[in-house]
């Protein structure tokens, strides 16, 4: 099973080169880069681990990839994705935010149905990672 | 057309004698008047009918959409009656009608109103008032509201959209790309079972939404609680199929307010993120789901159905520019806003203007686009345009091109009628967008290079290898019925 969040996950793993090209594209509209991981891909995890604070003052790409591979390099099995964040007013937000590295085995969701009231179902979706703790899943 | 006489009859006792006198000379004409940074304008074109002269008519307007009746009454003087009228201060001739032309001549008419006239956060009241008794109006063939600007004092009474663009992307946990979703199709006849295997196919497949049409609501074939409950079984299915949060916007459209909020409270309970309306239902309804919403966390999407009856004439109605604003104002999240490419009404300029009154924080003057006003949104969040009706993956560039990403894509049958099935539909489409996207950033020049870039991931990408085979040559190329009048002029290069 292959998880799609992201902007590019339908696409073939990208390259560090296509990479590279699409922070330089964020930096280009004034957006600042983060790198963030996780082991626990559950759709609405909103607070995946940030690998340091986001990038404000990095304006240089190729800097921002040693942060990526950095990140890869500590955390093999875990995944990790690029968010480019604009502070615009009215926006403050990320603009763009990509996978870049996935556990080598991604067992996917459990989808729990507790039958309810009438014909209601009340649904929880449960990564299978899950049961084990942080930094032990993958 | 520079007139500057002022016509207006400034003794009191000849101006308020019993009696009829035109509308210019009861003060609704003033060519000196300088709109106030509080006054709602607004632009009408106006078709007088014979023998009517254009100051005149867009005085009638005036008084007809303030304070005027068609004869002189006393009791105005018991009012700050000058305060209360509007004021037509411009009288501008349509670029290509009249004299010469194969149009008969055409006004626009600018006319400012004091914000006293209108109810705070009210667009009942507000359209009561510009489109209310002054379109049946005898001395005008015909009448169109073009354009409005609403001043910022006045937007602030306005709640706007429940979620907004960037709270919806925030809670989808989806950037950089438009969104893509499909209308379940047939639109009518299917039980909930089997319409919501459509919605799970095409969730599972790649999409981020699907949904019910603008006539799906409680018939025999399906009552809207077996609906809910099939949809929401595709719903969370996908989601965990894919591991990314997924929608269907189930239709809360019914007869009475009541039966409303009990579908909206059904669709909330199975852990909905978005619910559905139907611009049939009245200023009113949606200003009340749109709260709805507010105090449920839900997604507020809107189906224009019904605005071609008015919208889409270029002589007679409301441009759709301006029920977009009323929209945005009254808190809707979504709005289907065009395609210009695809199956129904929209000239690219003209749509692209109405993406802009969705988006932007301020719309600059625009008139290729047939933006007529600076507006300040004063930071109303923004709405999310839908682009839905006879699209497919094969025109992905020019959609990116023309829309940009804060949009959603509805490919229906662009996905339901793929040769090798729903979910490689979604997939193709999937796939089409996101190479897009990333051609897109590389720097690449989509619209020239489009055609080669879906090729290319039609190459590992089966399914849109199938989409661009079978629909490789299906475009509606017909001529808008509502284009600008006002075409770019070239300026001389340096």
């Amino acid at each position: 099973m292959r998880i799609t969040q992201g902007t590019f996950s339908f696409l073939p793993e990208l390259t560090d080169k296509e990479i590279q090209a699409q922070i330089q594209y964020a930096l280009n509209q004034g957006w600042s880069c983060s790198v963030e991981y996780t082991d626990d891909p559950h759709p609405r995890n909103s607070y995946w681990e940030m690998f340091g604070h986001p990038m404000f003052d990095l304006k240089d790409a190729a800097g921002i990839m040693m942060e990526v591979n950095n990140c890869r390099k500590t955390f093999p099995n875990h995944y990790v994705k690029i968010n480019a964040f604009d502070s615009t007013r009215a926006i403050e937000s990320i603009r763009l935010s990509f996978i870049v590295n996935r556990p080598k085995d991604e067992p996917g969701y459990k989808l729990v149905r507790q039958e309810a009231g009438g014909r209601t179902v009340r649904y929880t979706t449960v990564p299978y990672s899950a049961d084990k703790p942080a930094g032990k899943r993958y | 057309m520079n007139r500057t006489e002022s016509t207006q009859i400034t003794d009191a006792k000849k101006r308020y004698a019993a009696g009829v006198l035109k509308y210019k000379q009861m003060g609704y004409w003033q060519p000196d008047y300088e709109p106030k940074d509080t006054d709602v304008i607004c632009v009408f074109r106006i078709t007088p009918q014979e023998g009517v002269d254009a100051d005149e008519a867009a005085a009638a307007v005036a008084g007809e959409s303030s304070t005027a009746t068609w004869t002189v009454v006393w009791t105005d003087r018991l009012t700050a009656c000058d305060t209360y009228r509007a004021k037509a201060y411009r009288v501008d001739p349509v670029p290509n009608t009249g004299a010469g032309t194969q149009t008969e001549q055409q006004y626009f008419a600018y006319i400012a109103y004091d914000y006293v006239l209108f109810e705070e956060g009210s667009i009942a009241n507000m359209t009561a008032s510009l489109i209310g008794n002054v379109f049946g109006f005898k001395p005008l063939k015909a009448l169109r509201l073009e354009d409005i600007r609403v001043p910022v004092a006045y937007i602030k009474t306005f709640k706007g959209p429940a979620t907004g663009i960037i709270v919806e992307r925030e809670r989808l946990d989806k950037y950089g790309r438009p969104l893509l979703g499909a209308t379940v199709k047939p639109k009518l006849g299917l039980s909930g079972r089997n319409y919501g295997r459509v919605v799970y196919e095409a969730l599972t497949g790649g999409l981020d939404f699907t949904k019910d049409d603008e006539n799906i609501n409680s018939q025999p074939f399906m009552h809207w609680r077996d609906r809910f409950l099939f949809c929401m079984e595709a719903v969370n299915k996908a989601q965990a199929s894919s591991g990314e949060v997924k929608g269907h916007y189930l239709n809360v459209t019914a007869g009475t307010m009541e039966d409303m909020y009990e579908r909206a409270e059904l669709a909330k309970e199975l852990g909905s993120n978005i619910v559905m309306i139907d611009l049939i239902v009245g200023w009113t309804t949606i200003q009340s789901m749109s709260n709805w919403a507010r105090k449920n966390d839900m997604i507020l999407h809107l189906h224009r159905a019904g605005h071609g009856t008015y919208t889409r004439q270029k002589t007679h109605g409301i441009s759709f520019r301006v029920i977009a604003k009323w929209l945005r104002l009254a808190g809707v999240d979504h709005m289907h806003a065009g395609t210009a490419v695809g199956k129904l009404e929209g000239d690219p300029a003209t749509v692209q203007g109405y993406y802009n009154v969705c988006r932007e924080a301020y719309n600059k003057q625009d008139l290729p686009r047939g933006i007529f006003f600076d507006q300040d949104w004063a930071d109303l969040r923004a709405v999310m345009p839908v682009a839905s009706g006879g699209i497919h993956a094969g025109q992905m560039h020019q959609l990116l091109d023309l829309f940009g990403d804060e949009v959603v894509l509805q490919f229906g049958g662009g996905t339901i009628g793929h040769p090798a099935g729903i979910q490689a539909g979604a997939t193709a489409n999937r796939v089409a967008l996101e190479a897009m996207v990333k051609a897109r950033n590389e720097g690449r020049h989509i619209i020239e290079e489009g055609p080669e870039i879906l090729a290319a991931a039609a190459r590992w990408c089966t399914p849109l290898q199938q989409a661009l085979d079978i629909w490789k040559d299906v475009t509606f190329n017909y001529a808008s019925t509502d284009t600008s009048d006002f075409v770019p002029t070239a300026t001389a290069s340096a």
